[in-house]
């Protein structure tokens, strides 16, 4: 199975804070070892939606509207695409991510063939 | 209760072979370090409910076990100081493994766990079935149930492979010189039969076994992280990785197999694809590549290929001729020939298939008569191709697969 962890937005991410170099070293370690333990496949972050855009559809009409977007806890500033054999593997990898303060994770899982069969 | 039983179970896959791995360069013994680490995590279902998860569960558990590994090793070495006065020996052995949380040199403690779960000494079922319990994590039921198997039987092959190893004494250790290598293709092989018996059931209906796929690609990718220097195990993670790009384009609606050059290559996936071409590059930084290497570098000329049409036959016919000859099988030599047919026409496959139907490794081997009858029907020969369909559906061992030769065969007509 493959889940997708979302990372939702904040305010600093929004504002184009970056990381201090100290939890980027710690994200380093996370990511390190789930590339060591063979179940990393990718992982992302993303910059403010100031510099994103979003496309809306509707009966054949698009409409393109540029950032920033005001509803930040809704907003995704970064994932990671890791395999797991059950979602509760993926929730004890990412208990030990360097977080804090407030920051959340959204565990997803990523359809896969077998869901269509 | 049950979150809490399931999130037990997660953190055991995480740290049961890191864990089995230390204990096993503590008490030298696969099987006895397994036991120990076991115990551990009985205990942990037993005071976890009550006590709530430690905040780093696999300290705890890696604690507990060594604890109990080296009260372990001090009752034998009481025992043996009673009988015989050479215990010394073993007291300094002790004395190096202290209870703190070093998690130093555990990378080298999984790798020489892999070393001994590949042994040679084991079969390759054995290999397999160790691998998966001791590194992939997995409980004798998962592996029963992936391989089709009853879990006694799994149980059993696992617990004489330990006796094996026990009564071998193979050193926990990775070997060097020109052991190594040896060695070394025996922990790759382990893994790609995993990754094939996912990949290409041979028994059973269903063609794909997904989860053991991942089990194999996560058993590679560990290995690569283990052994940055070996150029063979970025090749094998590069096939793995471009192979499993294609399962969803593999399948049919019906659940029959696509071939290769007849799947939608929009279905293939570029995150797996990128990821065996990056490993690829890694791996012919190291100069020659091995058989792996060579067949991941094949898989690859598929990968680039946005249409089928647009595959580098030419390319794909040099690598095989380089893969035969440090893989001289037949399997490889019938590849070599359907590659040939792609690239310079039927009649060339024709007379390599001819001569391979003297093989008589591949008496039984379906792909034989089913490339032959490819090569057939597209000489004309369609009398010809249909025996060789229905010969190959006749051999071939997975339902699916059985009815898609028929149809082929139906085609001919």
């Amino acid at each position: 199975m493959r889940f997708a962890v979302l990372v939702k937005a904040n305010k600093d991410s929004e504002a184009g804070v970056l990381p201090t170099r100290e939890l980027l070293e710690e994200m380093g370690k996370f990511n390190e070892q789930l590339t060591k333990d063979g179940v990393m496949l990718a992982g992302e972050g993303l910059q403010a939606s100031s510099k994103g855009a979003r496309i809306r559809f509707d009966g054949g009409r698009t409409t393109v509207t540029d950032g920033p977007f005001a509803e930040t806890k809704e907003l995704v500033a970064g994932f990671w695409i890791v395999q797991g054999k059950s979602k509760e593997e993926i929730i004890e990898r990412f208990l030990r991510a360097p977080f804090d303060g407030g920051a959340e994770l959204e565990v997803r899982q990523i359809f896969e063939l077998e869901d269509f069969g | 209760m049950d979150r809490l039983k399931d999130a037990i179970a997660a953190i055991w896959r995480i740290e049961s072979p890191k864990i089995i791995a230390r204990l096993s360069r503590i008490t030298r013994d696969v099987g006895r370090a397994e036991d120990l680490a076991q115990d551990a995590f009985v205990l942990a279902l037993a005071q976890w409910p009550n006590e709530g998860i430690p905040r780093n569960p696999g300290a705890w558990l890696m604690t507990v076990a060594k604890r109990r590994a080296v009260d372990a090793l001090r009752r034998s070495e009481t025992i043996a100081r009673k009988t015989q006065d050479i215990a010394r020996e073993l007291v300094s052995q002790t004395a190096d493994y202290d209870l703190a949380d070093d998690a130093d040199g555990i990378d080298d403690d999984l790798l020489r766990l892999m070393f001994v779960a590949c042994h040679p000494l084991l079969s390759k079922e054995a290999r397999v079935a160790l691998t998966l319990k001791l590194l992939g994590g997995l409980s004798t039921v998962e592996i029963a149930r992936a391989f089709l198997t009853s879990e006694p039987a799994i149980a059993q092959r696992i617990v004489r492979a330990k006796r094996t190893l026990s009564e071998a004494r193979v050193p926990f250790e990775v070997p060097s010189g020109s052991e190594r290598l040896q060695r070394l293709a025996s922990v790759l092989e382990a893994i790609y039969l995993i990754f094939n018996e996912g990949y290409a059931a041979t028994t059973g209906d269903d063609i794909l076994r997904p989860e053991l796929v991942e089990d194999a690609l996560r058993l590679g990718r560990m290995l690569a992280a283990l052994m940055p220097a070996e150029g063979e195990v970025f090749g094998l993670v590069a096939l793995m990785e471009i192979q499993a790009s294609r399962m969803r384009a593999r399948i049919g609606p019906a659940g029959e197999a696509i071939l290769l050059l007849d799947q939608d290559r929009g279905k293939w996936n570029r995150l797996l694809i990128g990821r065996g071409l990056a490993a690829l590059a890694r791996a012919e930084k190291f100069g020659a590549l091995g058989p792996y290497g060579l067949q991941a570098a094949i898989a690859a000329c598929h990968a680039r290929a946005a249409t089928a049409e647009q595959t580098d036959w030419t390319r794909i016919v040099a690598l095989y001729d380089a893969l035969v000859r440090v893989l001289p099988t037949p399997v490889v030599a019938l590849n070599r020939a359907v590659a040939i047919g792609m690239a310079f026409g039927p009649q060339d496959a024709l007379e390599i298939v001819d001569e391979l139907r003297a093989e008589p490794s591949l008496r039984s081997y379906h792909l034989l008569p089913a490339v032959r009858g490819d090569l057939l029907a597209k000489s004309g020969r369609a009398a010809e191709a249909i025996l060789e369909f229905e010969r190959a559906a006749a051999l071939a061992r997975n339902g699916r697969e059985r009815a898609a030769l028929l149809a082929r065969a139906a085609d001919c007509g």
